[in-house]
């Protein structure tokens, strides 16, 4: 048996609901760290953004899961919702963070979500989720149909949003930033390829049934 | 050496100070990487002894001033002062130094300068962060010269009558409290007097986000961010955020510098 296919039986037999605990269990933890001085001298900023990549690094684990599929066989389909889920908690509690305990003052907050580009763009990507989430359940699968996929393929300007919001905070280019950015590009590039590649295929098999008819 | 005077200086401030822990652990000094904890990490590989300074420019005594001899001809005194920076987090630091003016007035400053440009150590081998294009290298700040002529300007050996610490900017800092942070250069091997305005780091790097002047103003904000409110560091997950002040709190003594000028133009 290969690692890949030993991944896939463990997999299976791992429950979904241990893979939420793990995530809902892991913001507190942070915020643990924060109140008891393990996140040094400035603890709203640390936390904050901890919870920000630790979104950012949900949301492109979730992203990843199709085109590790269709290239190395590894089926993590059974938790893309869960993955999903909890990357929307972490954006939420990363935006409680900001809002409470950093910026503190409502007029202030509001002020900064209209005046500030990078504040616009990471509450755009928030409100943007918001239907996903409300989405993820079968319920909605079934009622919403064919529409359920292209509802949720706003997870895409969603990636790129949330890249481009940790790019623009930094005072000069930070190479932690600009990094989490080219996974989200390469990542929705490869989704681009795969779809010129299908249509081609699909347009070249047109052809030949044309051909073969006439 | 080290020692401050007894006497607290008008010029210091009755606040309550941020302890040293955090002072010499959350920094921002690029030249050891762009993160707050890689100064306290990274800083120990400088060498700052020996150490000296190259005055130059309009000045009668041009030459290279060594620390030694700097600090036996100057007075070191504790100055209290806020100090805010641009990312709107701020501290109370005990600064142990002399006023600018003591090193200006050693080097004889020439009627015809207007400014005073400093420049940080250049040493890659000992500045991680000098091998990346987070900044352009060397570090440059610079004054004019009644801004570096007032007695609140002071380059700083020490914090709390302990020696400077490295990742603070040893063995020799500038420190001008009613600027941003940034302008407090750190590290100063170099310090030139000109009739231009010289040229800044921030300000090289994006001028409508880092002006010349950079002084501490709530009503002008920072393109991507606020300057009204401030975080003072040290008061944990749930400190209060507080209004900033007008000069970081120094207006009474240097509003007059500005006086007819446009501070959102000049900012």
């Amino acid at each position: 048996m290969s690692l890949v296919d030993r991944i896939n039986a463990a997999a299976r037999k791992m429950p979904v609901w241990g893979l939420y605990v793990v995530g809902a269990l892991w913001p507190a933890w942070l915020f643990y760290l924060a109140a008891s001085g393990g996140m040094g001298a400035e603890p709203v900023k640390a936390l904050e953004h901890e919870l920000g990549r630790l979104a950012l690094k949900a949301l492109i684990l979730g992203l990843c899961v199709t085109p590790l599929r269709a290239m190395i066989g590894l089926n993590l389909i059974r938790f893309r919702r869960a993955i999903g889920v909890l990357t929307f908690y972490f954006v939420s509690v990363h935006l409680l963070v900001w809002l409470v305990l950093d910026v503190q003052i409502l007029s202030e907050i509001w002020k900064d979500i209209l005046k500030r580009p990078y504040i616009t763009i990471g509450m755009a990507a928030f409100l943007l989720m918001v239907p996903l989430a409300i989405t993820s359940n079968n319920w909605s699968v079934r009622k919403l149909g064919p529409r359920w996929r292209k509802l949720h393929r706003l997870v895409y300007p969603i990636a790129i949003l949330g890249g481009v919001h940790f790019v623009m905070i930094g005072k000069t280019w930070e190479k932690d930033a600009l990094v989490y950015l080219a996974i989200i590009l390469a990542l929705l590039a490869w989704r681009v390829i795969q779809t010129a590649k299908k249509r081609k295929s699909r347009e070249q098999g047109a052809r030949v049934a044309r051909r073969s008819v006439s | 050496a080290l020692g401050a005077s007894s006497d607290a200086s008008p010029y210091s401030a009755d606040l309550e100070t941020t302890a040293l822990e955090d002072i010499s652990s959350y920094n921002n000094f690029y030249e050891f990487g762009t993160g707050k904890t890689d100064p306290a990490k990274h800083a120990h590989q400088l060498t700052i002894d020996p150490w000296s300074v190259e005055i130059g420019g309009m000045v009668d005594r041009p030459g290279t001033y060594g620390l030694e001899d700097i600090l036996g001809k100057v007075t070191l005194e504790e100055r209290i002062y806020r100090f805010r920076c641009v990312e709107t987090w701020s501290m109370v630091v005990p600064w142990v130094g002399f006023e600018l003016n003591q090193l200006l007035s050693l080097a004889g400053v020439q009627g015809a300068a207007k400014y005073v440009a400093f420049e940080t150590l250049y040493r890659p081998d000992e500045m991680p962060g000098q091998k990346t294009v987070s900044l352009e290298w060397p570090y440059r700040e610079g004054l004019r010269l009644d801004e570096a002529m007032h007695p609140l300007t002071i380059l700083a050996t020490g914090i709390y009558d302990d020696p400077m610490p490295k990742q603070n900017g040893a063995p020799l800092r500038l420190v001008v409290p009613w600027k941003y942070g940034y302008k407090s250069i750190k590290s100063i091997v170099r310090v030139t007097l000109t009739d231009k305005e010289p040229q800044t780091t921030w300000n090289m790097l994006q001028p409508s986000e880092y002006g010349f002047y950079s002084n501490v103003n709530p009503q002008v904000s920072h393109p991507r961010w606020s300057q009204a409110y401030e975080k003072p560091i040290g008061g944990g997950l749930f400190a209060k955020r507080q209004e900033t002040l007008m000069f970081n709190g120094y207006e009474e003594e240097v509003a007059r510098l500005y006086d007819g000028m446009d501070l959102v133009v000049n900012h």
